[in-house]
Order: C-alpha cells, then sequence, then structure tokens
C-alpha cells in the first residue's frame, strides 16, 4: 500500500502521457504528450470540446487504455508498474453509465462492491449511506432502467464511490441531463470533496460546469494542453469585458465606433450593421462616460450590453475557434 | 435415445453461443469498463460469466431429460449425471468463445452473423440433424475432424450405457480441451480490452 496522501500533495502526476490509436493503417495521434498535476483535494475540470483527447486521457489514467509513452503516479502508484494499486484507490464513473436496465439498483452496487473484495454486509452497509447521501435512499429495490436520468447518473456516481477511492475520476457526468438535474449533480459533487475529502477529476465540454464546479480547470485541444488556471485567472487571459452597442442606423454605428475607440482602455471597436463591439478592462465603469460621450456627439444607442468574459471568450482566444463549433 | 444426446448439444451450442449478445449490451452501457477499473482478475470476470451461463444451460438440460423421461426415455442416472458434465463442457466452451467474439466485435450486425456461420456447419457436422451414416465420404470425413461430432457420439454412448470406452473417452476430453481452448482466448480477450 502506498503512503496516505494529504491534502495539498499531488494525487495526479502525469509526465508526457501519449497515446496513439491506428486506424486503417494510419495513425491517429488521440493524445500527444499532455502533463497533468492534481493535488489532493482539488476539483479539477478537464475541458475540451467534442474529440479533443478528454476520455481518452481519462482512460489512460483509470487503467483502461495503455499509454503509448510517458508516465503518471495517479493515487500514489505507478500506471505502467502497478495498476492494481492504482486501480483500488481510484473510483471511474464513465460517459456511457455503469449499470443494466434490468438490473436493481441495491444489489447491483453490492455486486460491484464484491469486485473490490468487500465484504456483502460491508458493502450493503456502504451501499445504503452512499444512496442516502446522493439522493437515491428509496431507490434500493428499483430496476436501474426505471430510474430517472439524473438518478441513474447519482447511481453510477454511488457505484465509483463504494470502495471509499481518495479519487474519482467523472467523464462527461452531466450529459443528456435537464437544467436543474445538472444544477444538483454539481451539489452533489461538490459534497464530494467538502464531506468526504475526495479528490475529484472532471471532464466537461460544458463551459457553466466547469467554470461553476472547479477549482482548477485544464483545458485540452486537439490531443494537447493549451492552457491551465483557475476559471478566473484563465478569464483574466481575454482582453476584459466586452461591450456591445446596438445602433438605429448603420451611418450611427461608425460614429459611435469612432466615438468607442477613444476611450481609455479600449481596443479597435468592430462594426457589424448595426452594431459596434469592442473591448474594455472595466465594463462597468467605461459605461457611463461611453453613454455621455455618445449624447455628447448627439447618437443614441438604442440598446447597450456589457459582458464579463466566459470560458468560451478564453476557449476562442486560446484556440481561435470556438467551444460550441 | 438418439434423439435426446442430440437435442442437449444442440442446447449447449447455441444456449453457449448466444451469451455474446448479453456482453455486447453490457458494454454498451458500460458495465464492462465500471469492471475493468475494479482491481478483479480478469479471468474471474469472464469465468463467473461463464460459470452463471452453465448453471442455466444444466438446469435446461435437466428439464429437457425431465420431458423425455416422460416421453419414455430410459437412462440410468449415472449416465444423466455424466452427460450433464460433458454438455457442461461444452456450454462453457461456446461461452467462452462467444464472450470473446462478442467483444470483439461490439457489434449485434457484426456478432449474429459470425455466430450462425459458426453454428451451421458445426450442427451439420455433428450429426444432429440427420445421422452422418447417410452423408457421402467426404463430408464424413470432414465430419470427423469436427470435434463436435464426437462430443455428440460420446453423449449417445453414455446415454447406451457405456463408460470407460475409447468413443466416450475422445469426446469428453476433446469437450475439455475446447474448454481450456476458449478459456485462454477469452481470457486474452479481455486483458486485451484495457491495452
Amino acid at each position: 500500500m502506498g503512503a496516505e496522501i494529504q491534502a495539498g500533495q499531488a494525487m495526479i502526476e502525469a509526465r508526457q502521457l501519449k497515446r496513439d490509436f491506428k486506424a486503417r493503417g494510419r495513425t491517429i495521434e488521440a493524445v500527444r504528450g499532455v502533463d497533468i498535476d492534481v493535488a489532493a483535494g482539488e476539483i479539477v475540470g478537464f475541458l475540451g470540446p467534442n474529440g479533443a483527447g478528454k476520455t481518452t486521457t481519462l482512460k489512460m489514467l483509470t487503467t483502461l487504455l495503455r499509454p503509448t509513452d510517458g508516465s503518471a503516479t495517479v493515487a500514489g502508484f505507478d500506471l505502467r508498474r502497478d495498476p492494481q494499486g492504482v486501480r483500488r484507490n481510484i473510483g471511474y464513473v464513465g460517459q456511457a453509465g455503469s449499470t443494466i436496465g434490468s438490473a436493481r439498483a441495491g444489489e447491483e452496487i453490492v455486486s460491484h462492491a464484491r469486485l473490490y473484495g468487500i465484504d456483502a454486509a460491508t458493502a450493503n452497509d456502504r451501499a445504503r449511506n452512499l444512496l442516502a447521501a446522493l439522493d437515491l435512499a428509496d431507490v434500493w429495490d428499483r430496476k436501474c432502467g426505471s430510474l430517472s436520468g439524473g438518478q441513474r447518473r447519482r447511481l453510477d456516481i454511488v457505484m465509483g464511490l463504494i470502495h471509499n477511492p481518495r479519487l474519482v475520476f467523472l467523464d462527461e457526468p452531466s450529459t443528456g441531463l435537464d437544467p436543474q438535474s445538472r444544477a444538483n449533480l454539481w451539489t452533489h459533487i461538490r459534497k464530494l470533496r467538502d464531506e468526504l475529502g475526495t479528490t475529484v477529476f472532471i471532464t466537461t465540454h460544458y463551459m457553466d460546469e466547469a467554470d461553476s464546479l472547479s477549482d482548477r480547470l485544464l483545458i485540452i485541444d486537439k490531443g494537447e494542453i493549451v492552457a491551465e488556471g483557475t476559471p478566473a485567472e484563465l478569464k483574466k487571459k481575454v482582453r476584459g469585458d466586452t461591450i456591445t452597442l446596438t445602433m438605429r442606423e448603420e451611418k450611427d454605428a461608425t460614429e459611435a465606433a469612432g466615438v468607442a475607440g477613444l476611450l481609455a482602455g479600449a481596443d479597435a471597436p468592430a462594426t457589424d450593421g448595426h452594431i459596434v463591439r469592442f473591448h474594455v478592462s472595466e465594463g462597468a465603469s467605461t459605461l457611463p462616460v461611453l453613454l455621455a460621450e455618445l449624447a455628447r456627439a448627439g447618437i443614441e444607442a438604442i440598446g447597450v450590453e456589457v459582458n464579463r468574459p466566459t470560458l468560451d471568450d478564453v476557449f476562442l482566444t486560446l484556440t481561435g475557434r470556438s467551444l460550441r463549433d | 435415445m438418439v434423439f435426446v444426446p442430440g437435442l442437449l448439444v444442440q442446447l449447449g451450442i447455441f444456449g453457449g453461443l448466444f451469451v455474446g449478445f448479453g456482453i455486447i449490451a453490457e458494454w454498451r452501457a458500460g458495465v464492462i469498463d465500471r469492471m475493468m477499473v475494479t482491481p478483479a482478475s480478469r479471468t474471474a470476470l469472464i469465468a463467473g460469466r461463464v460459470l452463471r451461463d452453465v448453471v442455466v444451460l444444466v438446469a435446461q438440460a435437466i428439464i429437457l431429460i425431465s420431458c423425455a423421461f416422460l416421453f419414455g426415455l430410459r437412462v440410468p442416472l449415472w449416465a444423466i449425471a455424466a452427460g450433464l458434465v460433458l454438455i457442461g463442457l461444452l456450454g462453457a466452451a461456446f461461452s467462452f468463445l462467444s464472450y470473446a467474439f462478442g467483444l470483439i466485435t461490439k457489434s449485434e450486425d457484426a456478432f449474429a452473423p459470425l455466430v450462425n456461420s459458426l453454428a451451421l456447419p458445426v450442427l451439420l457436422l455433428s450429426g444432429i440433424l440427420l445421422p452422418m451414416s447417410l452423408a457421402p465420404a467426404w463430408l464424413q470425413a470432414l465430419a470427423s475432424i469436427n470435434p463436435f461430432k464426437h462430443v455428440v457420439d460420446a453423449l449417445r454412448a453414455i446415454f447406451r450405457g457405456e463408460i470407460g470406452t475409447p468413443e466416450v473417452a475422445l469426446g469428453v476430453a476433446l469437450a475439455a480441451v475446447l474448454v481450456v481452448l476458449g478459456a485462454w482466448f477469452g481470457n486474452r480477450v479481455f486483458e486485451g480490452q484495457t491495452k
């Protein structure tokens, strides 16, 4: 057994982790050498568009795929030399789910616990406690297929936690859930860390999820990590707030762009028909000045909007593409 | 007397071969990945499924034999027990193979034709449907290299009350070898899932 990992110490330490796939004679580099550091007690979001290499990286870190190259220590065990040690200490909640619809929830959890060598009585107790903690106390005898999407996802998480892992990997946990179920799931994921002290590594392609849930973010694109930091740090990489003006006529827009360009801290405004868009470091304090200047020039804006930078803007700035593409 | 052993072998072959459909569904539902991240032995993950299938198969075989009894089958109890062991071995071999093929193809559309193209010649060349003595010489020669023909022959011999004859020994030995081969292959495929 590895030594107990204290809060703040490394829970994941991956170096130049790489994975190639061979398909029809061609080699596809799904993950091109990523370095990942996660400290114990962190919730780390792994954000990227579909096909960026999120799931492949996750499968390598959870021993489901062998890396082509590189090394990693996960939960204190070497990924290549001691995959059994890694398996004993991590939980994994896959994208596809983890249950067959015709199985009964309680039996499914206990049988999963048995695969870790946990005796049936202990498994029973833990399963009931975890189910209660995730608001699933009454599903024991129900068939997995009869649960709602949100309930089934939480059941997957119960299964992933049944052996008290110190580190849990969640692969796109909220995909396909309605907004209420997503918000509810986030509350539970936060509780994992706050109450059980579990380190959480979560992949997502939803920016709001990454933003509200993670202490720190890793952004992956085309198999490489392109940025890393807290959501706030990453947003600072974007050129401040965006101000969008809607004018009554196109000629007003041109004039308004002229006025806006002279403001302190503003970049070159872009006009698109009736709309003028530009960036300033502080949107809230610039706005009154802007409106006064417009009034002085005798132009009237029919709409004004200030937008704080989102992670989508961060992604756009870093890669030149939107996450939604 | 001739018909029941053939039916039992057919039960073993098909009962075993179709279990692969189940593992494709399990794989799609994430169950296989969920089990693969546990420290459980890969051999246990496949062998456990196979043993469950054998229990189901033996229960089915007992029902079939009981029905045959009502229709006048008279076979000593020890012969039934020996027959069930043989059917269990056969079913296990096919279960292992079926799980392996299921996880290799990961698609019902590919798995179904594969299983059928395996099952049909095995069935025809084992003399279950028609006695091989009616077949032309070349077909008989082909059948004699089909291990399942020898398993059927052994089961028929057991039901005739023979034990310890070369025919029975060959059939049981072949069934055991098939189980070992199936287990080796199935285990390899299961371990290969995380490569």
